[in-house]
């Protein structure tokens, strides 16, 4: 098990390095996009209109977040930087891996085959954040660089975040597709059905 | 009598703050013992992750999650205690000040037409379960549910013949299902019997029993400890990426049930447990219970 301390964006070579079980701190800018933002950006880069996209994502740390925000004297600022669960973006992640080239998915939860998949073809990595542990993720944040797509609400929009010594996060999925989540689960299934036998 | 409205407001506004920055002291300790036990490297990075969470939110008052949940509230009142007729809408401005202060995310969506109400109230929510109870005083205990662990929660409705097996069987195929989406470690809550509603009112109710207080049923509390022991064997761990500690107890309650059916109500609740209890006495005095 490694330790790595990576600024954003993150080079294919830097993606390829990682196996699961390492930890990783994150440095520079990560982008949150959640449901809506899966959901309009491949809606573009389906009508060939992926320059409307208003952040360049290639290389970039994409994470599944709903921050708390509130605008403070004309400021924004984030009081909430916890993971949201990353499953709901399974249908749809490895099509944005491959639309937009992004490196690291940060999220809670893991995902499964495809994005597992898409991640070892592209070179990208999952980093599972602690769920819940917002207070931590929020005072790693040091200012909110932008924001897009408000009109999606608060939670859903793309907030372009610049955070220093972000984690810890683990390396849950990696680029040679392995997927921590799926062997610790299978390992539980089968310690289940004995478990349930002697009852 | 304004000065006891307020006091109720103020009460339970400081209830939700309490709750957004802290876990009850039992849940810290049990977490701090799961750290201390574990060898499993992922496992002790998630771990030591959650509790200097728990501590950088008391210290900094950001909230321990930007998921604030769903503002519950159970609520037993006193026969005798003096208001009754205002307390929904009393309730529902102390979530809108709360909301609006610490701040809180609003988590209220209209299920039709995914519009955010904006300040966590709206049809049924806050959600209040009330019970009358005998004497003057009112207890509130408030949970800030989170999305993530209310979705794992689980319905069986066994055949009564399946009986105890039946019931072990379910909660072991319930965190199988839950996996690492509930934010484990986890407190189970196990509702039995009653009916398909009262089973997961009565599996909700079930944690919010210290964690170490056993159950008061001694053979109920063995099962708890074997149920404990067999879920943690699974080797899920923290945040389903393995390791020894994915639940941190289980909690059973119960209720008579109708011959033919085997209601057992599964709910499972986050780590980040937030939750708070206070007593109000007839004169809207609060004395907080939960945290510390």
């Amino acid at each position: 098990m490694a330790e790595y301390r990576l600024k954003t964006p993150v080079s294919e070579e830097d993606v390829r390095k990682l196996k699961v079980g390492d930890i990783v701190y994150l440095d520079g800018i990560i982008i949150t996009g959640r449901d809506q933002v899966h959901r309009r950006a491949l809606e573009l880069a389906a009508k060939g209109e992926k320059d409307k996209v208003p952040v360049n994502l290639e290389g970039m740390a994409l994470y599944h977040c709903g921050p708390i925000v509130k605008k403070i004297d004309g400021e924004w600022k984030i009081f909430g930087f916890g993971p949201t669960t990353s499953a709901r973006m399974e249908s749809v992640e490895a099509d944005f891996i491959r639309e937009f080239k992004v490196r690291l998915i940060i999220g809670k939860g893991g995902m499964f085959e495809k994005t597992t998949q898409a991640m070892k073809e592209y070179g990208a990595a999952y980093l599972a954040y602690p769920g819940g542990t917002s207070a931590v993720a929020t005072s790693a944040v040091k200012r909110v660089v932008d924001v897009h797509w408000l009109d999606l609400g608060t939670p859903e929009a793309m907030w372009v975040v610049e955070v220093e010594n972000f984690g810890p996060t683990m390396v849950a999925i990696d680029s040679h597709g392995n997927n921590l989540y799926t062997d610790v689960l299978s390992k539980a299934k089968k310690a289940a059905e004995e478990i349930k036998a002697k009852f | 009598m304004p000065d006891l409205k307020e006091s109720i407001k103020s009460g339970i506004v400081t209830m939700m703050r309490e709750a957004a920055f802290n876990v009850p002291r039992d849940v810290k300790e049990a977490l701090q013992r799961a750290y201390e036990i574990e060898d499993n490297p992922v496992a002790r990075a998630n771990l030591e992750a959650i509790l200097r969470n728990i501590e950088v939110s008391g210290k900094t008052k950001l909230p321990m999650c930007q998921d604030t949940g769903t503002p519950t509230f159970f609520i037993e009142l006193g026969e005798d205690f003096p208001l009754k007729s205002e307390l929904r809408s009393l309730i529902e401005e102390a979530v809108r000040t709360a909301t609006s202060e610490i701040p809180l995310r609003p988590n209220a969506v209209d299920p039709w037409t995914y519009k955010n109400s904006g300040d966590n109230t709206g049809r049924y929510v806050p959600i209040i379960h009330l019970e009358l109870v005998p004497g003057s005083e009112m207890k509130v205990i408030y949970l800030a549910k989170g999305g993530g662990s209310e979705n794992t929660s689980k319905l069986y409705m066994l055949s009564p013949v399946l009986g105890l097996k039946g019931i072990k069987r379910a909660v072991i195929d319930a965190m199988i299902d839950a996996g690492p989406k509930p934010c484990p470690p986890i407190v189970v809550g196990v509702g039995v019997g009653g009916s398909a509603d009262m089973a997961l009112k009565l599996a909700k109710k079930a944690t919010f029993r210290r964690l170490d207080e056993p159950n008061p049923d001694p053979k109920l509390a063995e099962i708890e400890q074997e149920l404990l022991e067999k879920i943690n064997s699974l080797g899920l761990g923290p945040m389903g990426l393995g390791g020894k500690t994915y639940a941190l107890g289980v909690k059973i309650e119960w209720a008579h049930k109708h011959p033919a059916s085997l209601p057992v109500g599964i709910n499972t609740q986050c780590w980040a447990f937030r939750r708070s209890e206070a007593v109000f006495d007839s004169n809207g005095n609060m004395r907080l219970l939960v945290p510390p």
